[in-house]
């Protein structure tokens, strides 16, 4: 009762103190030439007193205060404390009110980390920056307090959906909201550098390392995310192509745009207004993944908040910012026209400007593929939904010179490069689609296409490997997110190429065998957890005489009521083992599903080493 | 007449335009092969032709109607005015049971018969798909 109460008022406390925020920033904007400190002060209030909030919130969850609302929608008592600490942000409140502590964290850590900067800038950028962390306020005080009453205080609370009561679940939303908000200081930045025509060499520098932080921050975010489905949902997949996952994967790819034109931008200080437009719209669609997947528009898996209220705020929210930033750039920008020899057919620019046409092609497919059909249901209420197959059409054939350009731009110089001295990038070629043959000589799949993709990224694996060994290691980031996205994709492919899978219906004690495998159901055991009831298969596999023994579990909950699988796995360095079984009601057979998945290790081994390239990009330039 | 840099800007927005063109298409194309049409058992009942493409069909699972065999599942979905058979082979999602709310997908064999490639998970015991609601609405 005391934490929600203390949430609640420092809730309105923190939007009270933008007014000061807002007054001292205009006078000082006007008057002296150093930054007043006390905007400074005023912004690290405001963000204490919502970190206060959020504590409040997070107190009620941990001594189970059931008189709130959210608390009481979204825990239980039994529920174990980690889990009940992060039913914090399992919700929608609370992951909002997430979203505002990272935008308040972010505007002082910004207002610290640019103190060589234009005062002016500095100034207009956190004007902007409040008028976001003013909507997000409003938002959450009317439409969608975390502190709201009950009474009478009920006696026990709903309980969390069991399946996000998971470790990789618990710190996967506030990873990946750092990554999004990040966003938003790049969207103020850019407002306020765009107004003062401030866009510059330096200006550049300085907003990359923003640009780095959310982009490693969204990458491991959706890489938490990616790794949960994997073993939470059962289906042994990783990427569903699932409306919410795009929302996380439009951001990202404006972003890795974005991160490639700063580069531009820094070194060459051309195409400014691309930067502006991508810096919009990476904001716009981290907004975007916000709304859709908490208004309750997808029907999806992931949406747990239904409230077309919210919908509408955010919405009309998200269009004012746009229209600000619109006005923003059409009355304030002049296009850069004093680089006349601006660069030559061949060169780095080149390349990276091909990279970025691919990746607002994936970032349109993928754009569509989400919207159309909300877009369809809300013109002519038509239910339909768009697959895997319409994004691998449309993606996995632009992979080829996507990869391929990848191996080859790096290797350019700026301006203008000499084709001399590039036999080797022939040589490599022909040498990556060769293996790449011989793989899939004996196979019965789609022959031609497989053999080219493999092939280029086999092309971008082996470019990459030689020039960390020969060059000087100056652009080492670049070359091992390169790397890791080739091992992604080689990964991937091979993951898709050589899965194989068995589903049966087992009783206990029955055993089933094909050419390939035999499995045994040997025994059920029953034990009771602290929230739940568990359900232990134990299944022997043989497969060439290698014999493995896995437990799938099946976790009847007490409240919520719910039933959920939770596969076993066996993870060894070339392939994952997996397998979940589910109950069929008051039957005794089980649904069994087994299934060997090659590289499965390799595909997070190699998201991480493409973050990993950006963490190093972005501790290599403090130093 | 004109300068270079203005046919080389003439030249580049031609390809934008024409690359621009070329996605679109493409995106147009692709969405018409791969959409996935929701119906109700009633609306299948009403199809004037079979159609050959997958769709979804979404609605109760009808009550003991479930038969388990060791490779395929067997059941009927309702919408309380008509209904249609189902075979599937495959995972089932664990809160599949009678009664309940279902989403599956697949090919249809004739008007009352459908072969189920995937069956829908529902994670929670509430949940019910919005189109599953609007094709029980009258009920």
């Amino acid at each position: 009762m005391i934490y929600s109460t203390l949430g609640y008022y420092s809730l309105i406390f923190g939007l009270i103190v933008s007014l000061p925020i807002f007054f001292f920033s205009i006078i000082n904007f006007k008057n002296e030439r150093i930054l007043d400190n006390k905007i400074v002060s005023f912004s690290f209030i405001q963000l204490f007193l919502v970190v206060i909030s959020f504590m409040g919130l997070v107190f009620s969850f941990v001594y189970s205060d059931f008189s709130n609302e959210t608390v009481f929608n979204n825990s239980h008592s039994t529920k174990p404390l980690f889990y009940k600490i992060s039913g914090t942000w399992g919700n929608h409140e609370g992951s909002l009110l997430l979203w505002l502590v990272v935008l308040t964290l972010f505007i002082f850590l910004f207002l610290i980390g640019s103190k060589g900067l234009l005062k002016k800038y500095r100034i207009l950028t956190v004007l902007f920056h409040q008028i976001i962390i003013i909507g997000f306020f409003i938002f959450l005080i009317k439409f969608s307090s975390p502190f709201n009453f009950i009474f009478p205080t009920p006696y026990e609370g709903m309980g969390l959906n069991p399946i996000l009561q998971d470790p990789a679940l618990a710190i996967h939303p506030p990873i990946l909201y750092l990554g999004y908000v990040g966003s938003s200081i790049i969207f103020s930045s850019v407002l306020a550098a765009t107004t003062l025509n401030y866009i510059s060499k330096n200006w550049a520098a300085h907003i990359k390392n923003w640009v780095l932080i959310s982009w490693v921050f969204l990458t491991l975010g959706i890489l938490l995310g990616s790794i949960w489905a994997y073993y939470e949902l059962g289906w042994g997949g990783f990427w569903f192509w699932d409306p919410v996952e795009n929302v996380s994967l439009m951001p990202w790819l404006a972003l890795t745009t974005l991160l490639h034109c700063i580069l531009i931008l820094e070194k060459r200080s051309i195409l400014s207004s691309w930067v502006i437009i991508l810096s919009i719209a990476t904001f716009t669609l981290s907004m975007c993944g916000t709304f859709l997947v908490r208004s309750g528009i997808l029907n999806s898996v992931h949406t747990f908040a239904n409230d077309p209220e919210r919908g509408l705020f955010i919405l009309t929210f998200l269009f004012i910012l746009v229209l600000i930033s619109l006005i923003v750039f059409f009355t304030f920008h002049k296009s850069e026209n004093q680089n006349p020899n601006s660069f030559f057919l061949i060169s780095k620019e080149t390349s990276i400007l091909i990279n970025n046409w691919f990746m607002m092609y994936f970032l349109s497919v993928v754009l569509i593929g989400t919207l159309y059909p909300i877009f369809l249901d809300v013109i002519s209420s038509q239910k339909i939904s768009v697959g895997p197959p319409f994004y691998h059409k449309l993606i996995v054939p632009f992979l080829i010179p996507f990869l391929i350009f990848m191996a080859i731009g790096p290797q350019l110089k700026w301006i203008k490069a000499e084709l001399q001295n590039k036999i080797h990038l022939v040589v490599i070629f022909i040498i990556s689609l060769l293996i790449s043959f011989l793989i899939f000589k004996n196979l019965e799949i789609n022959f031609l296409v497989n053999t080219v993709l493999v092939g280029s990224a086999f092309y971008l694996f082996f470019i990459t490997i030689r020039d960390f060994f020969l060059k000087k290691p100056n652009n080492i980031q670049q070359n091992i997110a390169h790397f890791g996205f080739s091992l992604l994709i080689l990964s991937i492919l091979f993951n898709n190429i050589f899965s194989s899978e068995l589903i049966t219906n087992l009783k206990v004690g029955e055993s089933f065998k094909n050419d390939r495998f035999e499995i045994i159901f040997n025994n059920l055991k029953k034990s009771k957890e602290k929230n739940y009831i568990s359900f232990k298969g134990n299944f022997s596999i043989r497969e060439n005489e290698i014999k493995d023994e896995l437990e799938p579990e099946l976790r009847v909950y007490n409240q919520p009521n719910i039933i959920t699988s939770e596969a076993d796995i066996k993870t060894t360095f070339f392939m994952d083992k997996f397998i979940t079984m589910n109950s069929v009601q008051n039957e005794e057979y089980f649904n069994i599903r087994y299934q060997v998945k090659p590289f499965m290790l390799w595909i997070w081994i190699s998201v991480l080493l493409i973050s990993l390239g950006g963490l190093i990009s972005l501790f290599k330039k403090k130093v | 007449m004109y300068g270079r840099k203005v046919k080389l800007r003439f030249i580049f927005i031609i390809l934008i335009l024409l690359s621009l063109t070329l996605s679109v298409f493409l995106v147009i194309k692709s969405l018409e092969e791969n959409v996935i049409y929701f119906k109700s058992p009633s609306d299948v009942k009403l199809l004037g032709k079979l159609d050959k493409n997958q769709i979804r069909i979404g609605g109760m699972v009808k009550e003991n109607s479930i038969k388990i065999k060791s490779n395929e599942v067997n059941f009927i979905i309702t919408d309380f005015k008509n209904e249609i058979n189902v075979t599937y082979s495959g995972v089932v999602p664990n809160l599949f049971s009678e009664g309940k709310g279902v989403v599956a997908e697949g090919y249809l064999k004739d008007r009352s018969f459908f072969e189920a490639s995937k069956i829908l998970a529902k994670h929670d015991e509430n949940y019910m798909p919005p189109e599953v609601k609007e094709a029980l609405g009258e009920k």
